[in-house]
């Protein structure tokens, strides 16, 4: 699945997408775990991230297709 | 009051318009959304912004040019330069003047119709229901965590709507939170990310122009809701992209488990939100909760350099400096600690402390590259104001360092108390 990243969460990554292959049937929350465990920044991923699959917000045990588009939606703050 | 369809109080009648307003308010009388009955009900409106910076700016502008009756904004803060390059509400000559105070002024040259209530304090668990409770629509234009989440209960508790904006380097959000049936700003995001997360604008930096795109949108919802005309941006929140200019839409539900707009809310007045947002000042000062200590920025340069048996005259820093190889750590004598930045090499350009001997290594990049930052010695960490450096401090602590301290109050401290140690551009 093709996952994205904005703003804060976007610098952790280092870029703003990647493509992440899963088991079948793997969940949101496990989609995460794999992120972290890439390392770099993406290792200090909070434990509670806002996620949108397929352009709706998805709790962490939302199961995921192939070709799922799973957008982390960053925290922001400025005003 | 009688409720609209997306729950706004409607004030009523509108206030008549006399021949001033319908000449001033012509092209709006036009529109069959707005027409004369529209006009009369934005006059009759009151509108809180919350912020008088990036995006209340234009927020405020527009809602004033547009006859919104009563504008009242709360903003503590004085007008610093570094705001004048996006906070077009206020001028070079308001520098150092409270922000209510300019903002005040310029509603009142745009639309002398407008009355501004101004807030010269911070909104806080004390003062927000009854401020809120004095208007029919909120615009947060706020610039930190505690604070919108305090905006959001103080919006659902009171059924006031909470046009939400926010603004990061080139992105931006909007959205409409409160409405009836649609999500809150907890409902989205249930927990606050972690303290020195997410960097603010004075750290990260924020694209001038994008507050202005976030906040003008927030001045159209929020007419939008006053005038009850058209789609809400609620339950669909955007995200915008402005180097690859582009608007992302993410449908987002009310969650029936949300603590505070969920069927059985466990939020039923303001809480503490800088407890709830681990931004509580630290209890003892010098001394963290979890024991790392802080470092007074006046004393940085004492403990740098081993001078600790006078006050420090900066000139001798400078001409030692000057002859003062970083690498011979090992001769000056004493236990001299390793100053650590962990700040982004953008931040380091802009301005560093490679004059005491600073190595940047990014916060992102500090697990991985231990190997970097000796053990053995002292270890004193600083970011720009002292937040993403104290998490640092802490994951070092955790790892076994010995004696880290976290530099209170960053570099930006520094430049407050001792500018001329501060190397620019190097
Ligand atoms: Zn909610």
């Amino acid at each position: 699945m093709n996952v994205l990243f904005f703003a804060s969460h976007r610098e952790l990554a280092g870029a703003g997408d990647t493509v992440v292959a899963l088991p079948e049937r793997s969940t949101v929350n496990a989609l995460l775990a794999a992120l972290r465990e890439r390392g770099g920044g993406l290792a200090r991923l909070p434990e509670q991230v806002a996620v949108a699959v397929n352009r709706q917000y998805a709790d962490g045990e939302t199961v995921l297709a192939d070709g799922d588009e799973v957008a982390l939606i960053p925290p922001v703050a400025g005003g | 009051m009688s409720p609209t369809k997306t729950g706004v109080p409607r004030a009523g009648p509108g206030a008549a318009l006399d021949r001033a307003e319908t000449a001033r308010y012509a092209r709006h009388l036009v529109l069959p959304e707005v027409g004369r009955e529209g006009q009369e009900r934005l006059k009759a409106a009151r509108v809180l912004l919350v912020g008088a910076g990036g995006l209340g700016s234009p927020a405020a502008l527009y809602l004033a040019a547009a006859g919104v009756g009563t504008l009242g904004v709360v903003d503590p803060d004085v007008v610093d330069v570094t705001n004048l390059q996006r906070q077009i509400l206020h001028g070079t000559s308001d520098l150092g003047g409270l922000k209510v105070a300019s903002a005040k002024e310029t509603l009142h040259d745009v639309n002398p119709h407008v009355h501004v209530e101004p807030y010269p304090e911070k909104l806080t668990s004390d003062n927000a229901m009854e401020i809120v409770a004095e208007y029919d629509v909120v615009v947060d234009g706020s610039d930190n965590f505690p604070t919108r989440y305090l905006v959001n209960d103080a919006c659902v508790l009171s059924g006031r709507p909470n046009v939400y904006g926010s603004v990061y380097r080139w992105e931006g959000q909007l959205a409409v939170f409160g409405v009836e049936g649609g999500p809150c700003y907890r409902c989205l995001f249930r927990e606050p990310p972690p303290p020195g997360m997410v960097p603010n604008c004075a750290e990260a930096g924020v694209f001038g122009a994008l507050p202005g795109v976030i906040g003008a949108a927030q001045a159209m919802e929020t007419i939008k809701l006053l005038l009850d005309v058209g789609q809400p941006v609620a339950g669909r929140l955007q995200i915008f992209d402005a180097l690859a200019y582009r608007w992302r839409e993410i449908e987002v539900r009310r969650d029936p488990g949300c603590p505070v707009c969920g069927d059985r809310p466990t939020v039923t007045a303001p809480v503490d939100y800088d407890l709830f947002c681990g931004t509580a000042p630290t209890a003892t000062p010098g001394r963290d909760e979890n024991g790392v200590a802080q470092l007074d920025p006046g004393d940085l340069i004492a403990v740098m350099t081993g001078n600790t048996s006078r006050t420090w005259d900066p000139a001798d820093l400078l001409r030692l400096n000057l002859a003062w190889d970083p690498t011979d750590y090992p001769d000056l004598g004493f236990a001299r600690p390793f100053l650590l930045d962990v700040r982004e090499p953008i931040e380091w350009d802009a301005m560093n402390l490679a004059r005491l001997g600073a190595v940047l290594v990014p916060m992102g990049q500090v697990p991985e590259r231990l190997d970097k930052i000796p053990r053995g010695r002292p270890v004193v960490v600083y970011c720009h104001s002292g937040v993403r450096s104290l998490e640092v401090a802490n994951f070092l602590a955790a790892q076994g360092y010995d004696e880290v301290r976290n530099l209170e109050g960053g570099i930006a401290a520094v430049l407050e108390t001792n500018p001329e140690v501060l190397g620019l551009g190097e």
